[in-house]
């Protein structure tokens, strides 16, 4: 239930990369038979990334993955002298690019939320320069799944005649996506949260958007970033892009919103002193972000690892330890309940019996925590 | 798991005998985060928790094939063992931050953690040993086999609650045993340097850690310069603060004597640091408080012990009676040098530890 982390690779996608791993193994540069094959292959999965997006394939930028796309966006179009609005809540991909153009010296403006974890248009525009270059906003927050309003931003960025970028790589397949209707000039996805290998990812790149590459070499992507394509990657991504269309349209997630519904009202019975942050909010249909009071978020995510339910909680830290998250922090919520909370996130490869399992399993884990901790430990106080 | 060989090796011989096993790491400091101030080098080569030592630790439980985790205990480290070891430093005191973080860290909130992701007990690798003895009904901690890496004296002040829910598994093995333990096992990390130092303070400049900790938290090191006094009241010189001294120190007075001149006693109210003579510097007793008992209940009548007061000292044959409602005192049979506060004194009975206190 660490979907938003990291999903499987589905049998489909794994099918479609197996020739391009083995006997197809050219290189799409190549002149020759074997790397026009490959070349097709790569542009095959363009046209489903771009139809997944709404956009035109020369639009679509392959990249390693979603940081990848995020620091090409950002560090692609800015300048010195520019301002930068972007959010509190944005992955560490977005926010560390952001804090390092601030202590290149640049402006940036960090805007707040409120508990409900949804930044408000009015910020947005009320944040404008006349050298604000470029806006980061989030699609969908990966810790509650809060649906930001891209939209209307993009609207007042196209208004101010500002660049919009949105980090969609938690909205990317969970709900429908339309480079046309959000109005943004970037937007970043990342093969391996659609069920597509980790490393690959694509950045969205409106036509006419002057972008300086991250990577220098050959004139791969339009010379928008050079290096040897991941065919193999690619084709996996371009065909976790098709399912995720279908899925879409076919109406799949709601399959998933229900399961998650039910696992959130679930705790929410059985877990006294148990609630969910950025509720109320339209949310991604696959996350819920839970807060159990008093314990330690982290102990309950070992606890329910050991009884294998994967959650997790906060951010990893470079040893592995989990720190309190930055978006609950940026949310209000108190250090002690943003210790206190833990994020599920399903695929449509859950079921049933996972939800029913984890409901038995939850609160005898959170009784047990509960009845351990410190101030009620009695004699190890 | 620290990463080292003591408590990886601990987790192999464990598994071996069975046991169902899930490794921890205790997260306690970041080396990193005083880079840079106030002469602290910008790289930092830290012993305790570094990136290296966990990726050590993990590598050995994917050999071992155990669940392992990293246990973010940062703050309550920083709250428990941090700052009181520096406020003690600068009170004029010499705190042992070993026996802090044994106590508040990895026998309380280590025990807890343990206990609530479903463990019964805890076992580390410490050079000690641990056993219930039914005649007393108490859980007895004594002195290991290898006397050379003896850790009791750190471990003073569990509980039998604790001591109840600890194995000390390397308690009857030497340390070259032990390191052929890992071997054997395939442990890259068998030939890995023994820790000395205080984990948090790569390099043991103690002084320039509390000076770059107090920059960081933005405080001002307190002004407790002052006199440096003989015994009989004899202004010889003045100090820049009490936090540079402990007792018995020789070196760094910056007096001249034709005899060397030892520090005897460190005032906290006048700042004032008495220097004397070796043959000035001993004590006929010690004065203990905040006691733990572990071999015996409570202490009633005066006792024979050995008394250890500091890390690498050779306990010494002493007279145990309370002199108070929490406080015990010894009355050696030949005076001790170096007594001082703010260490442990921990008293012994043969290589049993009959219990400890904090020196007044």
């Amino acid at each position: 239930m660490d979907a938003n982390a990291t999903t499987p690779l589905l049998p489909e996608v794994l099918e479609a990369m197996r020739p391009w791993l083995l006997e197809n193994f050219g290189n799409a540069s190549s002149i020759h038979y074997m790397g026009q094959q490959a070349r097709s292959a790569v542009e095959r999965a363009r046209t489903s990334v771009a139809k997944l997006l709404n956009c035109r394939e020369s639009e679509v930028v392959f990249t390693s993955g979603g940081t990848e796309s995020d620091n090409l966006a950002i560090f692609g179009l800015v300048q010195p002298g520019d301002h930068v609005i972007t959010s509190s809540i944005e992955h560490h991909a977005v926010l560390h690019a952001a804090e390092r153009l601030a202590h290149r010296g640049l402006e940036v403006t960090f805007l707040p939320v409120a508990s409900d974890c949804r930044i408000d248009p009015g910020e947005v525009r009320r944040a404008i320069r006349p050298n604000t270059r470029l806006i980061s906003v989030m699609m969908a927050n990966n810790e509650t799944g809060v649906i930001q309003p891209v939209e209307e931003i993009g609207r007042i960025a196209r208004e101010a005649d500002v660049w919009f970028h949105t980090d969609a790589v938690q909205a990317v397949s969970k709900i429908p996506l339309d480079v046309q209707a959000i109005g943004c000039d970037l937007l970043s996805l990342s093969g391996h949260k659609i069920h597509a290998p980790q490393g690959t990812g694509v950045l969205y790149v409106r036509r006419g958007t002057q972008l300086e590459p991250l990577f220098f070499g050959g004139t791969h992507e339009r010379q928008r970033r050079a290096g040897t394509e991941n065919v193999a990657g690619i084709v996996g991504l371009g065909k976790a892009a098709e399912i995720a269309k279908n899925s879409l349209e076919t109406g799949a997630t709601s399959g998933i919103a229900a399961l998650r519904d039910q696992l959130e009202s679930g705790v929410l019975t059985k877990v006294s002193g148990s609630g969910v942050n950025g509720a109320g909010q339209p949310r991604v249909p696959n996350t819920t972000n839970l807060y159990f009071s008093n314990l330690e978020g982290e102990a309950l995510v070992i606890a329910l690892d050991l009884k294998g339910i994967a959650v997790s909680g906060g951010s990893a830290c470079a040893s592995g330890a989990a720190e309190p998250s930055h978006v609950l922090t940026a949310m209000g919520l108190p250090p002690e309940r943003a210790r206190a909370s833990l994020r599920f996130s399903l695929t449509k490869l859950n079921t049933q019996q996972d939800i029913d399992e984890a409901l038995e399993i939850i609160p005898a884990a959170v009784s047990r925590l509960r009845e351990l901790a410190p101030v009620n430990a009695g004699t190890l106080g | 798991m620290s990463g080292g060989v003591d408590s990886s090796t601990v987790a192999a011989m464990l598994k071996d005998q069975g046991y169902d096993l899930v490794g921890l790491t205790l997260q306690l400091w970041n080396q990193r985060r005083l880079a840079g101030h106030h002469g602290m080098p910008e790289q930092v080569q830290g012993r305790c928790c570094s990136i290296d030592d966990v990726y050590d630790a993990r590598r050995v439980a994917e050999t071992l094939g155990i669940p392992y985790y990293v246990v973010n205990e940062q703050d309550r480290f920083e709250r428990d063992v941090v700052r009181p070891f520096v406020s003690e430093y600068l009170a004029g005191r010499t705190p042992i931050p070993c026996s802090l973080c044994n106590d508040h860290l990895k026998f309380d909130q280590l025990l807890v953690r343990a206990r609530q992701i479903g463990a019964d007990r805890i076992a580390t690798g410490h050079y000690a040993r641990n056993e219930y003895d039914p005649e007393r009904n108490r859980w007895i901690l004594s002195r290991p086999a290898d006397t050379s890496k003896d850790q009791t004296y750190f471990l003073f002040g569990l509980t039998q609650e604790q001591l109840s829910r600890t194995l000390f598994p390397l308690g009857s093995y030497q340390k070259p045993q032990v390191r052929d333990i890992a071997a054997q096992h395939g442990l890259a990390l068998a030939a890995k340097p023994d820790s000395q130092e205080i984990c948090f303070i790569p390099g043991g400049d103690y002084k320039q850690f509390i000076d770059a900790y107090l920059e960081e938290q933005g405080e001002s090191i307190p002004d407790t310069s002052g006199e440096l006094v003989t015994t009989s009241g004899d202004v010889v010189g003045r100090h820049g603060g009490i936090h540079n001294f402990t007792i018995g120190q020789r070196k760094g007075l910056r007096v001249s004597s034709p005899t060397p001149l030892y520090v005897l006693q460190i005032d906290q109210a006048s700042h004032r640091v008495t220097v004397g003579a070796g043959a000035e510097a001993t004590s006929a007793s010690v004065r203990a408080r905040d006691l733990n008992w572990i071999s015996i209940p409570e202490l009633h009548d005066a006792m024979r012990v050995r008394v250890k007061i500091r890390h690498r000292h050779e306990p010494a044959p002493a007279t145990l009676r309370m002199s108070g409602r929490d406080e015990a005192e010894a009355l050696f049979d030949e005076p001790q040098r170096a007594v001082t506060p703010g260490q442990a004194a921990v008293f012994y009975d043969g290589d049993k530890v009959v219990g400890g206190g904090w020196i007044a």
